[in-house]
């Protein structure tokens, strides 16, 4: 990578903020789970901790009374449930989008916030793999699902896309953990070292599994790295491709397309940069102490990879509206038609305006370095996300091929109850890491800092100079 | 420096240094000198080290290369044992060996245990677990993991003699030589 980072771009563009040394990298980033927390945490915490208590009543009530609480009905058999597990993988996405794919592209500005992505991948994943497990109405036999001879002689169907959905999700978040398990462990070995309490040594010890730092176990660590980096980026494509082939595989007016895996994947990559968006400014504010490393360039870059692949995702509702004219087929048609103008309306141009006008602004370099119009934005993106997948799900449904069989769909207070709580899970999540774990991947991070600096200069870039977006501009610092 | 005593057991002879630099420069010599059981520790992985080293092996892509590839055969082979062999299905006369719907079960099957193969194989190799470590015992070995750089020549070199060994760290210029008690 040194090769390849020119030097003006260091200038122009720099990774770290203000006197960084191997020393201060590592102490900045590994205070912050040994001292007190701030009371922004414990609020924070608290609100999610609540979320977290509400969806285990949620799901105990859920399991007393069955998926009849749902709204769901005949012709509309995915409701909420398959649409929250839509939109939580794909928030997921983008942890694995930054922590290998950027890894492959060289791109170094993936460094400050792979680890913190990772994290909300398996989190988001976690949240995501509830919905289909509790819409089988009989969670307890989901061992059905896997390969596992039983007394029924039975086998899964392999040939469905909702068995190869158990797999590609289930795989995913096997490898989402390993993959980040395996960056953490050096990380885990510094706590170690650096440990206050007696407690805290211990357990980051036990848990970094004797880690010392050999220049060998680094070597296959880092060929490890790799491999799993290579690994992750075609396994994240084909998750959010096998999630389409859910849809696209069936015959129903508006699912049968073959833009679907890459517009999903897209559209993955699209909600979970605005998560990161979401997530990155506030943590940024609380601990300040990130935003020597997550600089104001880190913000920039990820909001225009917001801008980019909201344009693709775009792209595929205007290539979907083609479709319908050009199938020459009326159920097709009827479909775009009921879009625009049907009882979901609302919900179709909502998407339309949180996913393709709003996210326009970040053409804008002020917006791009505005924290709040950022924050405000990324919000939008997830909601306009969110109303894709109920526009997929929902429109085709609830009018297809029989006009005797229209039917309606309304979500009931136990939908949202669901769907609210998992956020709350996911925020209580999110805090929980923050606490206990470094939150930047720090030997990444001073590997980085030497490649660039090569440890003389004692600058993180040179901090007079503001960053110059609009500059003729690299897209990361090592390309 | 304080001259240190001979223990009756000795892991090795550890050489801190300040820069990757003069780290990479040790670890050539050290290669050079002829000492062969030696190792290096690092705050972060350096680019070139085990080069200079003159270590190189590649057992762990092997090794997640043979697991994908195992990953691959066996998650295909599940799917065409249960469809043909244990429990055939004939729905409309399609055919059972329907492989292009396999494919992809056999690609999660494939990635999933090369990726086990990537983490499990690398801390097998690395022999991890080990709580217990002579180094650990220096105490300046704590900031290996923050901004040190060391070399450690091991008494189970054949070439290593205390005095030779010492003597020859001395001449690279670290910041400080320790023995390192088994």
């Amino acid at each position: 990578m040194q090769q390849t980072i020119k030097q003006s771009e260091i200038r122009d563009f720099p990774l770290f903020e203000g006197q960084q040394s191997y020393e201060r990298i590592t102490g900045q980033i590994t205070s912050i789970p040994m001292e007190r927390h701030p009371v922004a945490w414990t609020i924070m915490f608290g609100l999610g901790f609540i979320g977290a208590t509400s969806l285990v009543m949620a799901l105990a009530w859920l399991l007393i009374n069955g998926v009849g609480l749902w709204g769901i009905n005949q012709p509309v058999g995915w409701g909420f449930d398959i649409i929250n597990f839509v939109w939580w993988i794909g928030i997921g996405h983008a942890g694995t989008l930054i922590s290998a794919i950027l890894l492959l592209l060289r791109q170094a500005w993936r460094m400050s916030i792979n680890r913190f992505a990772e994290a909300m991948t398996i989190f988001a994943v976690m949240c995501a793999g509830l919905f289909p497990l509790f819409h089988t109405g009989r969670p307890w036999v989901a061992y059905w699902l896997f390969p596992i001879p039983n007394w029924l002689a039975m086998w899964p169907q392999f040939r469905s896309p909702l068995e190869w959905d158990v797999w590609a999700v289930s795989t995913y978040f096997t490898v989402s953990v390993l993959f980040w398990y395996m960056g953490l462990i050096p990380d885990l070995a510094k706590m170690r070292d650096r440990a206050k309490s007696q407690l805290a040594r211990v357990l980051n010890g036990v848990f970094s599994l004797g880690w010392r730092n050999s220049a060998i176990h680094w070597m296959r660590w880092e060929q490890a790295y790799l491999l799993l980096a290579g690994l992750s980026t075609p396994l994240v494509l084909s998750v959010h491709s096998i999630v389409s082939l859910d849809f696209a595989i069936s015959i129903i007016p508006g699912w049968h397309v073959t833009i679907f895996p890459p517009y999903f994947v897209a559209g993955a990559i699209f909600s979970g940069f605005a998560m990161v968006l979401t997530l990155v400014i506030p943590f940024r504010i609380i601990y300040p102490k990130l935003s020597e490393y997550i600089t104001m360039n880190h913000i920039d870059w990820m909001a225009k990879v917001m801008l980019a692949t909201g344009w693709i995702v775009f792209y595929g509702y205007l290539c979907e509206m083609f479709f319908g004219w050009y199938s020459a087929n009326q159920f097709e048609q009827f479909l775009v038609v009921n879009r625009f103008f049907g009882p979901y309306w609302a919900a179709y141009w909502a998407l339309i305006i949180c996913n393709g006008i709003i996210p326009q602004v970040l053409w804008s370099p002020k917006i791009r370095q505005n924290l709040l119009v950022l924050f405000i934005i990324s919000i939008i993106v997830n909601i306009g996300m969110w109303f894709e997948r109920f526009v997929i799900i929902v429109m085709s449904l609830h009018r297809d091929f029989q006009t005797s069989s229209w039917g309606m769909y309304t979500p009931t207070i136990n939908d949202w109850w669901l769907f609210l709580s998992t956020i709350g899970f996911f925020v209580m999540m999110m805090f929980v890491f923050a606490r206990f774990i470094p939150m930047l991947a720090v030997a990444e991070l001073k590997e980085l800092w030497y490649k660039l600096y090569h440890g003389h200069d004692g600058h993180g870039g040179t901090p007079t100079r503001e960053p110059k977006p609009t500059a003729p501009a690299p897209q990361g610092g090592g390309q | 420096m304080a001259h240190v005593e001979t223990g009756p057991k000795l892991y090795g002879l550890i050489a801190e240094f300040e820069t990757p630099e003069q780290l990479l420069e040790a670890a050539r010599r050290t290669r050079d000198a002829g000492y062969r059981k030696f190792d290096c520790y690092t705050p972060f992985p350096i680019h070139g080290l085990t080069a200079a080293m003159g270590v190189r092996e590649a057992k762990v892509p092997w090794t997640v290369f043979i697991c994908g590839l195992l990953g691959a055969i066996g998650a295909f082979s599940l799917q065409v044992w249960t469809s043909l062999v244990d429990y055939p299905l004939n729905i409309g006369g399609r055919d059972l060996l329907s492989w292009p719907y396999f494919v992809p079960i056999t690609f999660e099957g494939m990635v999933l245990a090369a990726a086990f193969g990537a983490f499990f194989g690398t801390h097998i190799y690395n022999r991890m677990l080990t709580y217990y470590h002579p180094v650990f015992n220096v105490p300046q070995f704590a900031r290996a993991s923050t901004d040190r750089f060391f070399v450690c020549i091991e008494s189970k070199d054949p070439k290593f003699n205390r005095d030779e060994a010492y003597q020859f760290l001395q001449s690279l210029n670290p910041i400080s030589i320790a023995e390192v008690p088994e």
